[in-house]
C-alpha cells in the first residue's frame, strides 16, 4: 500500500488516478499511523508553504513524516511536498520547513520579464547521474512544472536532476537514501511521468 | 528550457465536442473523453474544456465528464464555463482537473479570483478573457473591450486594465481569446496578445484564430505568448500536433519533443 499524504495542500486526485492507472494500491490519508504503516509514501502538494506547514502541525503529521523517512520507507516528495522537506522557504515571509533535507527554497527573480513567475509548463530535466527512478526515461526529457520557488539543497551530492529557468539552474530532482523528491509533477507529466512513478513503486532502496 | 505549450480546446455542448465560428453554427465533432485521450497520446501539452453553454443556460458543469477525462489522461487540463462559486471550483478540482477558467463570473465578482487563489493556489486560477476590438475609443485605452457570456454582453472594461487587475487579484495565468479572431483560422490577434503578454508577469495563453503552424510561430515570437490554444486546425484533421511541433522546432521555437 502506498500512502498519499493529505494535509489540505491542494488536489491529490491526480496522484491517486496516476497510481490507479499503474494498477498500484494507494490510499489518500492524513492518519499518522497509516502513513507509518505504509510500504511507500508519496508527499505531494500545491499551494503555499506557510499554509502547508500550519496544516502539517495542526494535523500532527510532522513527526510521522520525519520518522517514516528515517526508518527507510521509500518516500517521494512532489512540488510543494518537496519544498517543505527542506529546512526553510522564502515563501510567505519565511517559513520553517520539516528539515528532513538540508537546504532552503528560494523564489525566482527573473531579470528578463519574458520569464514569468510562476513557471508553468514543460521543462527538461537533465539527469546528473543514473538512478533507478530514471529507468526507461532519457536525460533531457520534459516534465510538467508549476512553481514560483525552487529547491536549493545544501549538499550537491543530493542533486539527481537539474532544470534551467529564469537564468537559474536548479535541482528539480533530489535524493538521499530512501528519499526522493521532484519539483515537477510526475502525475501530470504524461507517459514519462507515469514511468517515473512506476519506477518509484518498484524502487528497492538500500 | 521552458517549452511553449500547445493546448487543444474542446468546446463541449450536451456531452459532445462542438466547433463553431464566434460561438455560432456549432457542429458536433465527437466524444470529449475519446478526443482528450487521442490528443494527449498525440503530444498536446495540456487540454482545455469549455462547457460552452453552461453559463448561458444556468446549468452546472458536468462533473462525471471531468472525472472521466481525469481517468483517461495524465497531463494537466483546465475546465471553464458554468462555475458559480468556490463549491463548484472544489468539485471540478477534486474530480481531477488541474485548473479552473473563470470568465463571466470573474467580471461580475472579481473577488472570486482572490478567494479561489487563496483556497486552491494561484496556479489553479486561470482568468479567461474575451476582448473585442474597440479602436479610437478613449474609454478603452488598450483598444479592446472585455465581453462576457460568449461575446453576447459588453462590460465597459478595458482589456489591459482587466488583465492587470486579475494579476493583482491573484490569477495564475491569463487566456486571451480574441473575439475578432475566434474561429476564423486566419491567425492570432498578435497586437492584443503581445500587449497583454508583455504587461503582466504571469503566463499568457493566446486563443482564437489558429489555422496553421505559422500562426503559432507568430504568436510565440511576435505575440510573446507562453502557450497557445488550438481547435479547428486539429479537429478537422488538417494538422496533427506532431506536425505542428515539427514546424515550430524547424523555426527554433522550443516545444516538448518526447511524449
Amino acid at each position: 500500500m502506498i500512502a498519499i499524504v493529505d494535509y489540505n495542500a491542494g488536489n491529490l486526485t491526480s496522484v491517486k488516478l496516476a497510481l490507479d492507472y499503474l494498477g498500484t494500491c494507494a490510499e489518500i490519508t492524513r492518519d499518522p499511523a497509516r502513513i507509518l504503516a505504509a510500504e511507500r509514501v508519496i508527499f505531494p502538494g500545491v499551494g503555499s508553504a506557510g499554509a502547508a506547514m500550519q496544516n502539517i502541525r495542526a494535523l500532527g503529521l510532522a513527526d510521522a513524516l520525519r520518522q517514516v523517512v528515517q526508518r527507510g520507507t521509500p518516500f517521494l516528495g512532489i512540488c510543494l511536498g518537496t519544498q517543505i522537506i527542506f529546512e526553510a522557504s522564502e515563501e510567505d515571509g519565511g517559513v520553517q520547513g520539516l528539515g528532513i533535507m538540508a537546504g532552503t527554497v528560494k523564489r525566482f527573480h527573473p531579470a528578463n520579464p519574458a520569464d514569468k513567475v510562476p513557471q508553468i509548463g514543460w521543462n527538461s530535466v537533465a539527469f546528473v547521474k543514473p538512478h533507478p527512478l530514471f529507468a526507461g526515461i532519457e536525460s533531457g526529457s520534459e516534465f510538467y512544472f508549476v512553481h514560483s520557488y525552487y529547491p536549493a539543497p545544501a549538499d550537491r551530492a543530493c542533486v539527481l536532476g537539474e532544470t534551467e529557468y529564469a537564468d537559474i539552474r536548479f535541482a528539480s530532482v533530489v535524493t538521499r537514501d530512501n528519499l526522493a523528491a521532484t519539483q515537477f509533477h510526475p502525475e501530470k507529466s504524461g507517459r514519462l511521468g507515469l514511468q517515473f512513478l512506476k519506477n518509484f513503486t518498484a524502487w528497492k532502496t538500500a | 528550457m521552458l517549452t511553449k505549450r500547445i493546448i487543444p480546446c474542446l468546446d463541449v455542448r450536451r456531452g459532445k465536442v462542438t466547433k463553431g465560428v464566434r460561438f455560432q453554427n456549432n457542429v458536433e465533432l465527437g466524444d470529449p473523453v475519446e478526443m482528450a485521450a487521442a490528443y494527449s497520446a498525440g503530444g498536446c501539452d495540456e487540454l482545455v474544456f469549455y462547457d460552452i453553454t453552461a453559463s448561458a443556460e444556468h446549468r452546472p458543469i458536468d462533473i462525471e465528464m471531468v472525472a472521466a477525462v481525469a481517468r483517461a489522461i495524465h497531463i494537466p487540463f483546465t475546465v471553464g464555463g458554468g462555475i458559480t462559486g468556490l463549491a463548484d471550483m472544489a468539485r471540478v478540482l477534486t474530480a481531477g482537473a488541474e485548473k479552473i477558467s473563470l470568465n463571466s463570473l470573474a467580471v461580475q465578482n472579481p473577488t472570486i479570483i482572490t478567494e479561489g487563489a487563496k483556497a486552491f493556489g494561484a496556479q489553479c486560477i486561470v482568468l479567461g478573457m474575451d476582448p473585442v476590438k474597440m479602436p479610437d475609443n478613449p474609454r478603452f485605452p488598450s483598444g479592446y473591450e472585455i465581453t462576457i457570456r460568449g461575446f453576447r454582453e459588453r462590460t465597459g472594461l478595458d482589456a489591459l486594465a482587466w488583465a492587470r487587475r486579475a494579476e493583482e487579484l491573484g490569477a495564475g495565468e491569463i487566456v486571451v481569446n480574441s473575439v475578432d479572431a475566434d474561429g476564423t483560422q486566419q491567425g492570432f490577434e498578435l497586437t492584443l496578445t503581445r500587449l497583454i503578454a508583455t504587461q503582466v508577469h504571469i503566463p499568457v495563453v493566446a486563443s482564437g484564430g489558429a489555422g496553421t503552424p505559422d500562426h503559432l510561430a507568430a504568436v510565440f515570437t511576435t505575440g510573446c505568448a507562453d502557450a497557445a490554444i488550438i481547435a479547428g486546425m486539429i479537429h478537422t484533421g488538417a494538422y496533427t500536433i506532431r506536425q505542428i511541433k515539427e514546424a515550430l522546432l524547424a523555426k527554433h521555437i522550443p516545444v516538448r519533443k518526447k511524449w
